[in-house]
């Protein structure tokens, strides 16, 4: 029983120690930077605009390949919609928005998107000039008849 | 000698009073001069809540008042022509805005999102009408060179000229937030503004075209 108060008071000191480090450190969770330090200057950027990035696995939805700064999406008014939708495509020369988008749950179609599609940012994200954090080794699945 | 050179009717009121009106003018047109520009700064236009509360917290997020370059435009550098006739005419149109802020017709957010959609629509109407010429006291497109633009600034940018379009027709809310519009999506907007991206050619550029915005309009 001693020992075991022992071990636990020694361990409530170790990690006390370790508390206070983490303190002064101020480590952010994503990237080991200190929160201190973080400033706008080290934030990630948003990469050049490109021409449409090929999808890395089937049915991926398409990435951003442009900043979207600025680009609200509230309820008064959602600025995606105001070059990718069917009316405004051609005009833009942005890429229309995938039929599929126009079913509502019902798998009613309607004239423009459904409004369960509203957040085009909930799938659809730009690109940062980020590093993966960890490697990973992902391979799409091959397509049929690979 | 001096006598001779003098015209009649200066001789009789006499020199001093000559120069006492000349100095008079000078002080009355710098006191007039003074008190318009003071009216023309930031500081005046977010002295009123309205203002401050709504349009100029929304106008902080965007590049017109944070950029990299630390280029600033204020409120009167898009909302109030540089030219003295326009700006005179738009002065004048503003002494309705006094009468709607002590009237109190925006004074809350509620207010005026309510009205959000009235009083942008005649900014958009001014400044189609003037062929967004406050944006062009700074991006003039003569000058724009499209090989530092974005591949699809690149693009849009001369096609839309050829067409005749004006800054306005495409590049609406850039500054504050748009009212509710109807895209068709849901029936959250039905019957809401419509936006117009100017599929109407703009008739040519007019030098000193009269704005023709409804002066709550700022």
């Amino acid at each position: 029983m001693k020992l075991i108060t022992a071990l636990a008071l020694a361990a409530g000191v170790f990690l006390g120690g370790a508390g206070t480090a983490c303190a002064q450190e101020l480590v952010n969770e994503i990237g080991g930077v200190t929160i201190e330090g973080t400033s706008k200057v080290n934030m990630f950027r948003p990469e050049k605009d490109t021409d449409t990035i090929p999808r890395n696995f089937q049915k991926q939805p398409q990435l951003i390949p442009h900043s979207i700064k600025g680009y609200n999406v509230t309820q008064n008014f959602n600025k995606c919609m105001d070059c990718h939708s069917k009316e405004r495509a051609e005009e833009t020369g942005a890429t229309k928005v995938a039929k599929s988008h126009y079913l509502d749950r019902e798998d009613k179609k309607h004239s423009n998107i459904s409004p369960r599609r509203y957040f085009c940012m909930q799938c659809h994200v730009p690109q940062y000039d980020a590093k993966p954090l960890v490697e990973n080794t992902y391979k799409p699945a091959a397509k049929k008849g690979e | 000698m001096l006598n001779k050179l003098m015209p009649n009717w200066v001789k009789s009121i006499g020199l001093l009073t000559v120069f006492g009106l000349f100095a008079a003018g000078i002080v009355f047109w710098g006191g007039f001069n003074w008190a318009l520009e003071a009216t023309n700064k930031e500081s005046f236009c977010i002295s009123c809540h309205e203002m401050e509360e709504n349009v100029f917290r929304e106008y902080q997020n965007t590049i017109h008042y944070t950029n990299r370059t630390g280029v600033r435009a204020t409120c009167p550098d898009c909302h109030v022509p540089k030219e003295w006739g326009p700006k005179m005419i738009r002065k004048i149109q503003a002494s309705n805005e006094v009468l709607h802020k002590v009237l109190g017709t925006i004074d809350t957010p509620e207010k005026f999102n309510a009205k959000r959609g009235q009083l942008a629509q005649n900014e958009w109407k001014r400044m189609k009408a003037n062929d967004s010429q406050e944006c062009r006291n700074c991006h003039r497109f003569d000058y724009m060179d499209y090989t530092e633009q974005g591949n699809r600034a690149a693009r849009q940018h001369p096609q839309a000229f050829i067409d005749g379009k004006t800054c306005i027709d495409c590049h609406k809310g850039i500054a504050h937030q748009l009212p509710a519009i109807d895209q068709h999506i849901g029936k959250q907007n039905d019957g809401a503004v419509a936006i117009s991206h100017g599929e109407k050619p703009a008739e040519p550029a007019k030098e000193e075209a009269k704005p023709e915005a409804k002066p709550e309009s700022k």
